[in-house]
């Protein structure tokens, strides 16, 4: 129970995963959906790097929410993304080097990712810790279900590969090249953007039956 | 004092932060800089033929005696940055044991544009520098070059393209010059 009036933290947890995924009903963060997911090792990196500085900006975005005044709300927020967007860019630098380049200028471009600041301005600048955690977690997680999704479509049918090991045998695929080029990306989203809708208003309907 | 009461949090913020990414750097300042030394050692047999990356030593900061695996001298690394479109771009330039010829580029950092001027990084780009005239300064040219010296830029990334001519230019100058006095 919540005291705040807002979704719980369960509830918040459990949109953020399918109901309001933030990359695949939101349409929030494409630059690194389409940019990251040719293979599955940058994407989930790029996915853990958006968890943490989603988690710790919508903590920060709670926790700070008594002293917000509404018109400089903007500025604490994009000031503790960058905060945490920087700390997960150093940690990457320092601990995974040939990734860290790899996603070159996409970590540092977290900071304008709308996701993270409009959980911020949504749930955490308005409800407690719990929710806020919960909503954090949740739409980190959806994220990084929906850039699975992408890299394994990618790499495998681009690299014959996922996550570097072969699932397809050389000879016997003649790996599309072109999904691991932008083409492929885009091809990728809207597909699977296509099948997100058409199984959402297909369900919808059948719930929809039931009553 | 309006804006005392009304920015407080900012303030505070932006010295808490500051102080915190100060302490984030300075415990993994070594540690990053180990891996970019380990890069450049990497580039070294890459950038210069025949350059084995163990035996290779480094004269001066920014400055590679590349050595064969007998330990002979076969060339030069030289590490140069300048600004660029979007922030400073550091490259590796490898030279010929006389410094006549360029023999390889190589763009360790940059923030450049993603898909225009990131493109400065990609090797079928980077392959016209390989033996270049290191003796004048190249020029950046918009479409084919007419001529040896001339460097293709990017298309839709001039500057770019002009920036890594440019650090190659100083770089290579830099290096003739502390050579003439007898440095290296």
């Amino acid at each position: 129970m919540t005291t705040d009036g807002g979704p719980s933290a369960m509830k918040r947890f459990v949109n953020g995963i399918l109901p309001e995924n933030p990359v695949l009903r939101q349409i929030l963060g494409m630059c690194p959906t389409l940019a990251v997911t040719n293979g599955m090792k940058p994407a989930m990196t790029m996915a853990l790097a958006v968890a943490f500085v989603l988690v710790c900006s919508n903590v920060m975005a709670s926790l700070l929410r008594p002293f917000l005044k509404p018109h400089l709300r903007i500025l604490v927020f994009t000031l503790s993304i960058a905060t945490f967007v920087t700390i997960a860019d150093r940690f990457l630098a320092a601990y995974v080097y040939e990734m860290s380049k790899a996603l070159g200028p996409y970590v540092p471009l977290i900071i304008v990712n709308c996701i993270i600041i409009s959980r911020c301005e949504i749930c955490a600048s308005k409800q407690g810790l719990g929710p806020a955690v919960g909503d954090a977690l949740g739409q980190a997680l959806g994220c990084l279900l929906a850039y699975a999704a992408m890299g394994t479509v990618r790499e495998t049918l681009g690299n014959g590969t996922w996550f570097g090991i072969r699932v397809l045998p050389a000879g016997a695929w003649d790996p599309w090249v072109v999904m691991l080029l932008p083409p492929g990306a885009f091809l990728t989203l809207g597909l699977l953007l296509g099948v997100v809708n058409w199984a959402d208003r297909r369900f919808s309907r059948a719930a929809g039956d039931r009553k | 004092m309006r804006v005392l009461t009304e920015a407080w949090l900012v303030i505070a913020l932006s010295v808490g932060f500051g102080a915190g990414l100060a302490g984030v750097h300075a415990a993994l300042r070594d540690r990053i800089r180990a891996n970019q030394a380990a890069e450049i050692r990497a580039q070294i047999p890459k950038l210069v033929p025949g350059a084995d990356a163990g035996r290779s030593e480094e004269v001066r900061p920014g400055v590679f005696r590349a050595l064969d695996a007998g330990g002979r001298p076969v060339g030069w690394v030289l590490q140069g940055k300048d600004q660029g479109f979007a922030d400073v771009v550091q490259i590796l330039v490898g030279l010929d044991e006389e410094g006549g010829k360029l023999t390889g580029i190589y763009v360790l950092d940059n923030k450049e544009t993603p898909g225009l001027g990131n493109r400065i990084e990609e090797a079928e780009w980077r392959a016209q520098f390989a033996g270049a005239p290191a003796r004048e300064p190249l020029r950046t040219v918009k479409g084919a070059p007419s001529g040896p010296g001339q460097v293709r830029a990017v298309t839709g990334a001039t500057i770019s393209s002009e920036t890594v001519t440019r650090i190659v230019n100083a770089t290579v100058a830099e290096w003739r010059k502390s050579r003439a006095a007898g440095k290296d």
